[in-house]
């Protein structure tokens, strides 16, 4: 920024050594960055970005997301050198992977057991999105770019899960690529199309190993988009407040990098257990036998990541209706923004709003249980209730909500809000409970 | 700006009319052309993922119904798919006669989907979400109807394969098949 050919004109009043251009005093740097304004870029996001001075531990999970992206993405190649994506070979070259390759075990359990803390990481990351209303205007295309994020880690995470080709790879994908023969008239086309055959077979293997490897870079992408939507507006906080001005904000390096490192580490402790510990115990004990296109397992479920849409699919004894609802589930969080008609961001000054918003986890979690057990007696019926009580809540408690709620009061600003807190001696954290 | 083009126009012997010049004709016309050709020129990075011709060549298949029992039911395999072949007892072709057609979700005849009373044939596939149903075997659950199970998501089919219960729109489909002999069936 600084250095442009109107150097006389003050660098924005961010940057913190407003007399230094970018790039400091070394020479080298400064003749790049005045062709390549790399140096300018990173700083302007980084120590010069401001950021609300009182983001709690849930704003870590969004940097926790990118780092799980990284990992997957470079634990994926290294075992893309290994895989053979052939039906003959696939399910003992990951065998092969596991026992012969050197570090192969790691490898694997990394990418394996990785795809679940991301998807837990995205989960929370999403609800605190919900939480504190960060889906609120200006950041509508920020939320809407997150959404687009998680249906292609859902197509991501779908392929990979098939690439092994256990038991459970083989009939999930028969199951889910079949959900487009929902589609009137065209679907059995369009399902033919998708397995290059009449069952899922070697073709269906060898294109999802080809869009498995691809996506995570379409992600990335769309990461970058929802980075700059972020970085345009800022990030939301827990008083759901604009700042104004830099008595509200720290700037993000060092601040929050520290934060997010803490929260990285702890983090990686969690992820550690399932590597070295707890290998398998996320994982179908069905998928350990080989793929066999003559015999349905007895109980198909997906990765725990997608039981609660499974249920939503199950709920509904109309296979056309049923596929609709599962995908409208997810659909439905694109329209949220003007879903929610109250004014007001965050859930703590919204006594009604903060209930429904934790009865929605709970939701998911009654959904998950019932997608993880038979489709019979008592589960059914939970499921649709579950099922019903999910739409209720983005298409009429919501809206509804939003109208009739009487919100307490906002803070004047966010830095009004931390002084008080401070002058208790109570971490800022706890202001929650005032 | 926009006067030197519409003089430009005009000296180029374009048409008087405003707004309906030979450019502009040119410019419509090229553009639906280009994306013409480029949706020719996508089509084959569609079609590539249609079955290739080696997988669509399938040879038909025989099977030998000789060894079969009454009431034991035998698994065929054709176009990698499972083909159910029940050799139905006499309850359980009467079950299926006599059920009112009218109150099935996919309306079929028992008389329309065999070509022997004694012979069911059918693509073990659900027409839900494509799960093979249980039922072959003698141990297997067959459901209240006596037909098949589906495990996946608890469709159940009678003694014609017909669906009675759960979220499957259809009956189980009929392949082509013929008798080459009086136990002996041509599949495709």
């Amino acid at each position: 920024m600084a250095a442009t050919h109107h150097g006389n004109q003050p660098a924005a009043d961010t940057s913190p050594p407003a007399s230094l251009p970018a790039g400091g005093h070394n020479r080298i740097i400064r003749w790049i960055d005045y062709r390549l304004p790399f140096v300018s870029f990173i700083e302007h996001e980084t120590t010069a970005y401001p950021t609300p001075k009182n983001l709690n531990y849930w704003w870590n999970f969004g940097s926790l997301a990118g780092i799980m992206l990284i990992i997957m993405i470079i634990s994926g190649i290294v075992l893309a050198m290994h895989y053979v994506p052939s039906g003959d070979h696939a399910f003992n070259s990951v065998e092969d992977i596991r026992r012969d390759v050197n570090f192969g075990w790691l490898l694997r359990n990394i990418h394996a057991s990785g795809a679940s803390m991301f998807f837990i990481v995205v989960y929370i990351h999403l609800f605190r999105g919900l939480y504190y209303g960060s889906y609120k205007y200006p950041r509508e295309l920020l939320w809407m770019l997150g959404v687009v994020i998680l249906l292609l880690m859902m197509a991501t995470a779908f392929m990979g899960y098939v690439l092994p080709w256990g038991q459970m790879s083989y009939w999930g994908a028969t199951v889910i690529t079949n959900l487009f023969s929902a589609i009137p008239w065209i679907g059995q086309y369009i399902v033919t199309w998708l397995w290059g055959g009449f069952t899922v077979g070697d073709p269906t293997l060898n294109r999802f190993f080809a869009l498995h490897y691809l996506l995570p870079f379409v992600i990335v992408a769309v990461v970058g988009l929802h980075l700059i939507a972020l970085h345009r507006h800022g990030s939301n906080n827990p008083l759901g407040i604009e700042h104004r001005g830099p008595q509200d904000t720290v700037p993000f390096h060092p601040y929050y990098t520290v934060k997010d490192l803490f929260g990285l580490c702890i983090f990686l402790l969690i992820y550690s257990v399932f590597i070295f510990y707890a290998t398998d115990f996320l994982m179908n004990p069905d998928n350990s036998i080989p793929a066999n296109p003559m015999v349905t397992p007895p109980h198909i479920v997906p990765e725990w990541y997608f039981l609660p849409f499974y249920a939503i699919l199950r709920s509904v004894p109309n296979k056309l209706f049923g596929v609709t609802l599962m995908f409208s589930s997810i659909l439905v969080l694109f329209f949220l923004p003007w879903l929610d008609t109250s004014p007001v961001r965050s859930a703590r000054f919204r006594p009604w709003y903060r209930v429904i918003c934790w009865l929605l986890p709970l939701d998911l979690i009654a959904l998950g249980w019932v997608g993880a057990n038979p489709p019979a007696g008592v589960v059914v019926t939970i499921g649709q209730f579950a099922t019903a009580y999910y739409f209720l809540h983005f298409l009429v408690l919501i809206p509804l909500i939003g109208k009739f709620e009487r919100p307490k009061p906002l803070p004047m600003s966010i830095g009004e809000a931390v002084l008080q807190a401070g002058s208790h001696l109570v971490p800022s954290g706890s202001t929650e409970r005032r | 700006m926009a006067d030197t083009a519409e003089s430009e126009r005009a000296s180029y012997g374009g048409s008087e009319h405003a707004g309906e010049t030979r450019r502009d004709f040119l410019v419509v016309s090229a553009g639906a052309l280009g994306i013409l050709g480029g949706l020719i020129a996508l089509w084959p990075f569609v079609d590539q993922m249609n079955p290739a011709k080696d997988v669509l060549a399938l040879a038909s298949t025989e099977v030998d119904l000789g060894p079969v029992q009454v009431g034991q039911r035998l698994t065929a395999k054709w176009r990698g798919k499972p083909v159910f072949i029940a050799h139905r007892t006499a309850k359980e072709i009467q079950e299926a006669e006599s059920v009112p057609v009218a109150s099935l979700r996919d309306p079929e005849t028992d008389a329309s989907r065999v070509k022997k009373k004694d012979w069911l044939v059918v693509i073990g596939v659900c027409t839900h979400l494509g799960c093979i149903p249980l039922g072959q075997k003698a141990d297997d659950p067959r459901g209240p109807y006596g037909g098949w199970f589906c495990p996946c998501h608890g469709s159940i089919y009678d003694t014609s394969a017909r669906i009675r219960q759960g979220p499957a729109p259809l009956n189980l489909f009929v392949p082509p098949y013929e008798f080459t002999k009086p136990t002996l069936i041509k599949i495709g």
